[in-house]
């Protein structure tokens, strides 16, 4: 069982030095976004979710920009879509997630407080 | 009312010469100007009709507000209007559920009310149409809302159709009964803002997962939010997207855009639904919201899955599955046990009463009178399905089998969302207003399908034999989504079209006279006016709710407090501007038990509760006299079913008279002394004599001589229907 674990391990991360360098910042930023949310969920299980509204604006910020983080990787993961004018492609994707990015803020920062 | 008919009939020939230049237009892709003008120009004159067909009830009656919830309403939005919107957000209302209050603020749905101030808003200071009074407003916002309706159902079809079926499902939305019956000029409710948040909602969904923006996620939980804020039908919608993507899940159509369409929809959904005050945290803590985090836990596992198969070489993907679910199998055995113990422990996972009514549709009738007794929480009969529905009904099962060639996301949410409210309107009637615009979309395809397999055979001039026909345009119609065309019906003879199209037209027609007959004669009744017919072919109004409510306006003290029966609270408020006990946002039942208890008591004993809480003036609704059904003896049961749940000494049993509840002679001597009965037969005898009958009834009433200790009659209306009677400080004695 642990050998399959390390095994495991082994072929993904040599399969995943592969990725190109920007999926592998939108990664760090995928896996920043949810620890930052669980230290939030694990704070508030231990300390009491007294202000319960700043709890949720903050967990469901971080969770809804990990998602966003994943919907925007996905949708530049070169590999999955292979398709013409991946630079075009590219701007206009960028431009959707800033945009919710944006909008999902806006509406976090109404819990704040 | 001649220009409305003209239009509808406008509105059908152009849709018909739209959908056969769509079989010719598809082929190549483009869309001609002409077939472009066509469709625009169809669309406008659909949008038209859904408006004027709901103006029946002002050219009929008069531009007032309807019904009961719509007075409530109505007295919101004149807050918001005069005193701005903070005040609308702070409002404490004293003058309702005395001696509690009611924070106003912070349980209604604000949609609908802000909508019309923000409208009103505009046309005052942008339009500088200062003439229209927030009435107005009020009374229009039916029929606006409802072209909206027409135009987001074309966007949505045209989404996951085509164009034809885009205008045919319009056209059926504009004109369904059903609909109409919610949103007739002057029915100022929650429903007439929400089905257009409904369908736009569903289109801009339906949008994003095809096209995997996010922008458009921002959008559709944009409108969702707007859909939240405006009714609390909102549940249907977030349990209903789920399912639809669970679905997809579970027929191996995982795909990049759903995941982007689904779990924005969800984060910005839910977080944007608890701004709202009446939401607030219910949005993450009760059940009804759950179905959403649950499937997007599915979708991240699922892409999750997808991905490490992609990353991972073919052994070790199979190791790590292996791990995973021999993993999953004990990790799900302990979590479930969690939740079930949760589930069971939990005080906060609880449904409301309204939702269980849904899932057990005998749930409301056991435990919950107050939801059992209003009338539009019944089941439907079976007429009303097709009276209010017609083509719609018919053509849905066809419609959800032609869904299913080719079976796309945007077809499988339409037949998810038709069977799923199909089930619901089935346990509660006002639901029927989720299964209209289903039904209308399923109808618009069924529809659109045949004819166009009629028109294409229309346009196959060739009288070839069949084998040549169908064969080389198989290859043409590879990918067609018709199976009528590829199983031969294609080349039905040119006649037989024709005849198939004009028999489609014909129905159509007869349709729309059969939707504008009901609309102009079953649905525009205000319900506060009432009509009849004289013998000679004119029309008698009763107009004695408004006489009675001005009596109280101009009559009373401006502190007095009236009790009523709940259903006349909201119009008492509005109309009278007077303090009531307790009106139809039933929050407190028993505080309506109290009053449904009194109303069922002995005079005396009524009058000291009815002293206790500082009544001032009583008010029966009777229609005894003319005949009118819905008065406060045809709801006795309720109030004495509704204030035996909370107090013990009032039995059912007690009221029933001689095999069933009654009030002739033979009725039980508990309901003969009730203070209910009472007031609505006090004096009756005088008017209609001693063996008179009582005309809603058709029984004589069981008690001439009535005499009254405690209440003073102070006022009764033209035709009796409400009767207002005076609690006195102490009881006159020369009778008893």
């Amino acid at each position: 069982m642990l050998g399959d674990l390390k095994e495991i391990v082994q072929v993904f991360s040599r399969e995943y030095s592969k990725t190109p360098k920007l999926l592998k910042i939108v990664d760090c930023f995928i896996l920043y976004a949810l620890t930052v949310a669980a230290l939030q969920f694990a704070y508030m299980n231990l300390f009491g979710s007294f202000p319960y509204n700043a709890f949720l604006g903050g967990f469901f910020c971080t969770l809804g920009f990990a998602v966003l983080t994943v919907c925007f990787r996905m949708q530049i993961d070169v590999t999955q879509t292979e398709g013409a004018d991946k630079l075009g492609n590219l701007e206009k994707v960028f431009a959707d997630y800033c945009v919710a990015c944006v909008f999902l803020f806006f509406v976090s920062i109404s819990y704040v407080g | 009312m001649a220009t409305p008919a003209r239009m509808r009939k406008v509105g059908v020939a152009g849709e018909k010469g739209e959908t056969r230049n769509k079989g010719e237009v598809e082929k190549e892709q483009t869309q001609s100007p002409i077939a472009a003008t066509i469709e625009i120009t169809t669309l406008v004159l659909i949008a038209a009709v859904a408006f004027s067909i709901r103006l029946f009830s002002i050219v009929k009656y008069e531009s007032v507000i309807h019904e009961f919830d719509p007075y409530f309403n109505y007295r919101v939005t004149q807050l918001a209007s005069e005193k701005g919107v903070d005040a609308f957000w702070n409002f404490f209302d004293e003058r309702t559920w005395y001696p509690l209050g009611r924070v106003v603020g912070g349980t209604i749905y604000p949609g609908l009310t802000l909508t019309a101030t923000w409208l009103y808003k505009v046309l005052q200071n942008v339009f500088k149409l200062h003439p229209v009074n927030v009435k107005d407003v009020c009374v229009m916002i039916g029929p606006l809302f409802s072209s909206f309706t027409a135009i987001s159902t074309y966007l949505m079809v045209r989404q996951v159709r085509s164009r034809g079926a885009g205008l045919l499902a319009a056209s059926f939305v504009a004109t369904i009964p059903s609909y109409i019956s919610r949103s007739v000029a002057g029915s100022y409710d929650n429903e007439a803002v929400a089905i257009f948040a409904l369908t736009f909602t569903f289109y801009l969904y339906l949008k994003s997962i095809k096209t995997g923006s996010m922008f458009w996620g921002v959008c559709a939980s944009l409108s969702y939010f707007y859909m939240v804020s405006s009714w609390g039908g909102y549940t249907f919608i977030i349990n209903l997207i789920p399912i639809h993507a669970l679905a997809l899940l579970i027929i191996n159509k995982f795909s990049t855009n759903l995941y982007t369409g689904y779990s924005m929809f969800i984060i910005n959904g839910t977080v944007l639904a608890m701004v709202l005050p009446v939401i607030g945290f219910n949005a993450v803590e009760t059940s009804e919201h759950f179905s959403g985090f649950f499937v997007l836990a599915l979708m991240n596992g699922v892409a999750l899955v997808k991905y490490l198969k992609r990353t991972l070489t073919e052994a070790a993907y199979n190791k790590a599955l292996r791990l995973f679910v021999t993993a999953s199998i004990g990790v799900m055995g302990i979590v479930s046990l969690a939740v079930i113990t949760f589930a069971m422990t939990s005080p906060t996972l609880r449904w409301s009463g309204r939702s269980l009514s849904l899932l057990d549709p005998t749930y409301a009738s056991k435990y919950i009178p107050i939801i059992a007794s209003v009338s539009e929480h019944q089941a439907p009969s079976w007429s009303s399905f097709i009276n209010d529905l017609r083509l719609g009904i018919i053509l849905m099962g066809s419609g959800i089998i032609s869904c299913f060639r080719p079976l796309s996301e945007g077809s499988l949410f339409l037949v998810i969302w038709g069977v799923l409210s199909v089930y619901f309107s089935a346990v509660m009637v006002r639901l029927m207003l989720v299964l209209a615009p289903a039904a209308c979309c399923l109808a618009g395809i069924a529809l659109s399908d045949v004819l166009e397999v009629l028109c294409k055979s229309y346009h196959i001039t060739a009288p070839a034999p069949e084998e040549t026909v169908t064969s080389p345009s198989k290859k043409k119609r590879k990918g067609r989504r018709n199976s009528r065309s590829e199983s031969g019906l294609g080349a039905i003879p040119r006649p037989l079209a024709l005849l198939g199209i004009s028999g489609t037209i014909f129905v159509l027609s007869y349709h729309l006279f059969h939707c504008s007959f009901l609309g102009g004669e079953g649905y525009s009744s205000p319900s506060i006016i009432l009509q009849s017919r004289t013998r000679d072919g004119g029309v008698y109004i009763f107009d004695d709710y408004r006489e009675g409510y001005s009596w109280l306006r101009e009559n009373t003290d401006y502190e007095a407090k009236v009790a009523s029966w709940w259903d006349y609270g909201y119009q008492t408020t509005a109309m009278a501007d007077r303090t009531v006990l307790v009106d139809n946002n039933t929050w407190n039942n028993t505080h309506i038990a109290t009053v449904g208890r009194a109303m069922a008591s002995p005079e005396e004993k009524a009058w000291v509760q009815f002293r206790k809480l500082d009544v001032d003036y009583v008010f029966v609704i009777f229609g005894g006299l003319v005949g009118y059904s819905s008065d406060d003896i045809n709801k006795f049961l309720w109030m004495v079913r509704i204030g035996g749940g909370v107090y013990g000494d009032i039995k059912e049993r007690d009221y029933i008279g001689e095999g069933y509840y009654r009030i002739d002679e033979k009725a039980s001597p508990t309901m003969l002394n009730t203070l209910m009965y009472k007031l609505s037969y006090y004096r009756f005898a005088e008017t209609v004599g001693r063996d008179g009958m009582d005309r809603v009834r058709n029984t004589k009433f069981g008690n001439p001589d009535i005499t009254l200790n405690y209440f003073q009659e102070v006022f009764t209306s033209k035709h009796w229907m409400i009767r207002i009677y005076k609690v006195l400080d102490s009881p006159t004695l020369e009778q008893a």
